[in-house]
């Protein structure tokens, strides 16, 4: 497989594409100019020092290593849907706990039926990926549970007054939430290799790889994605919704 | 919200009254536990209610809500709905005629009721639990004149059977006085006035409560 080599140069051209951007936004006057220059600039610092650790984890090849990493990406991630999920009390347990789970199980999965090898240049951009998929999930999901429960207070208290427990009062609630976390990965999979391709695929396409290994690598990543972000939802809004209610199966304020 | 309250309510119908935003629907809510008050005690029977399966309680104190928000389904699985949570079974028919339904309800969508059939069937509902205590928050306020007729005839029915007692929240004193031997009136979250029916018929002028 022939790999394929950018100067910096090159990378700085691709910066006219942002210009288009930019001046869209300024012609437009959609006041985006500011956003755009934080994002490349972000963009550009975090990968170029992403690259330095990864390249420095790779050498070392030690699993500790990515073991560490992996749990500062769950921290980060988990902030991040905490922060998009401001509206559910006492998320951040729930949170961790749902990426920690999804990276774990799907991690174990892959290694224990062999799709991978146990060594950092497989576990850290899959683990990066599932736990990034994880985090938009439960930030969906726990986001609709917020509003499933602000708008549907009537109903739960109704529920309540009947002896109804918390977990009784929200089932549907919490249902639907999880639909909501999980749909936009089922369309996308379902869509895959039609309306888009996913980006290992073109990573590795581009890479000069063999399109049916691609495929290939990416079948397994999708489904590894489907069964982790399903979890990752699943934990998050089943435990989410539990900081509605006190241990009088009351509801909040 | 509730300051100072002191208040004991006994068997039969009792109506809480006052102006909207006054504390009695908080009080309601205190009665089954579906809130607790920061200060205070709140007893059911002698007992602290914190002392007791906040469930249960719900179950023999059951609230009726003022906005009808039935479960989506049936009528008749509506009205199994309390039952079922404990996965207890129960007839269906015996609560829909104490709360005014034609059993011939039953196959209804209760999404599609009228709200004066949503409201009984709120209480047919509550009353398939077979509580000890009925607290109506507003029962007829969402209802029209002939609806709001219709539901006091059936409270008043269900206050007569002496095995029921009800709490009574409501901003209409005519209706207080239709549904309630003993009325208390609330203002700004405390009890400013209490009443029982002798004392209705010897002063019509409004006294102060110690």
């Amino acid at each position: 497989m022939s790999t394929v080599s950018i100067s910096l140069g090159e990378v700085a051209a691709s910066l006219a594409l942002v210009a288009i951007a930019a001046a869209v936004s300024l012609w437009r006057r959609a006041g985006l100019e500011l956003d755009i220059g934080v994002a490349v600039l972000r963009s550009f610092l975090q990968l170029v020092a992403v690259g330095y650790v990864i390249q420095a984890i790779f050498d070392s090849d030690s699993l500790w290593l990515v073991a560490l990493l992996l749990v500062v990406m769950v921290a980060f991630g988990s902030a991040t849907a905490r922060g998009r999920a401001s509206a559910v009390p006492r998320a951040l347990g729930p949170i961790v706990f749902a990426l920690s789970v999804a990276a774990a199980v799907t991690l174990g999965l892959v290694l224990a039926l062999g799709v991978f090898a146990a060594e950092p240049r497989y576990l850290v951009p899959v683990g990066g990926m599932v736990i990034g998929n994880a985090m938009t999930a439960t930030a969906v999901a726990l986001n609709r549970l917020a509003d499933e429960v602000h708008d549907g207070r009537g109903q739960i208290e109704a529920s309540l007054a009947l002896g109804a427990t918390s977990r009784q009062a929200s089932q549907r609630l919490v249902t639907r939430s999880l639909r909501s976390g999980m749909i936009p990965l089922i369309d996308s999979t379902k869509t895959t290799g039609v309306v888009f391709f996913p980006g290992t695929m073109v990573g590795m396409l581009i890479a000069g790889a063999d399109p049916v290994d691609a495929v290939r690598l990416q079948l397994v990543l999708l489904w590894v994605l489907l069964g982790s972000v399903a979890l990752a939802s699943l934990i998050a809004v089943a435990l989410g919704a539990r900081g509605f209610f006190t241990p009088a199966h009351q509801l909040r304020e | 919200m509730l300051r100072g309250l002191d208040l004991q309510v006994e068997e039969g119908a009792t109506a809480i009254l006052g102006p909207s935003g006054c504390g009695k629907s908080t009080l309601l809510r205190l009665l089954n536990r579906l809130a607790d008050p920061d200060e205070g005690v709140v007893r059911f029977r002698g007992g602290d209610v914190r002392e007791l399966n906040p469930l249960e309680l719900r179950r023999r104190v059951v609230l009726v809500p003022q906005l009808p928000a039935p479960v989506p389904g049936s009528v008749a699985e509506n009205v199994v709905y309390g039952p079922s949570l404990q996965g207890r079974e129960v007839d269906v028919d015996q609560p829909l005629l104490l709360a005014g339904l034609d059993p011939s309800f039953r196959g209804r969508d209760a999404a599609k009721l009228s709200v004066g059939e949503q409201q009984r069937l709120m209480l047919a509902r509550a009353l398939a639990l077979e509580p000890e205590v009925l607290l109506l928050d507003e029962p007829t306020a969402a209802l029209d004149e002939r609806a709001k007729a219709g539901v006091e005839q059936t409270l008043r029915e269900l206050a007569n059977r002496g095995d029921l007692s009800m709490v009574l929240v409501t901003h209409d004193r005519p209706q207080a006085e239709r549904l309630a031997g003993r009325i208390v009136r609330m203002e700004e979250g405390r009890v400013v006035k209490d009443e029982t029916p002798a004392e209705r018929q010897l002063s019509e002028v409004p006294r102060e409560a110690s």
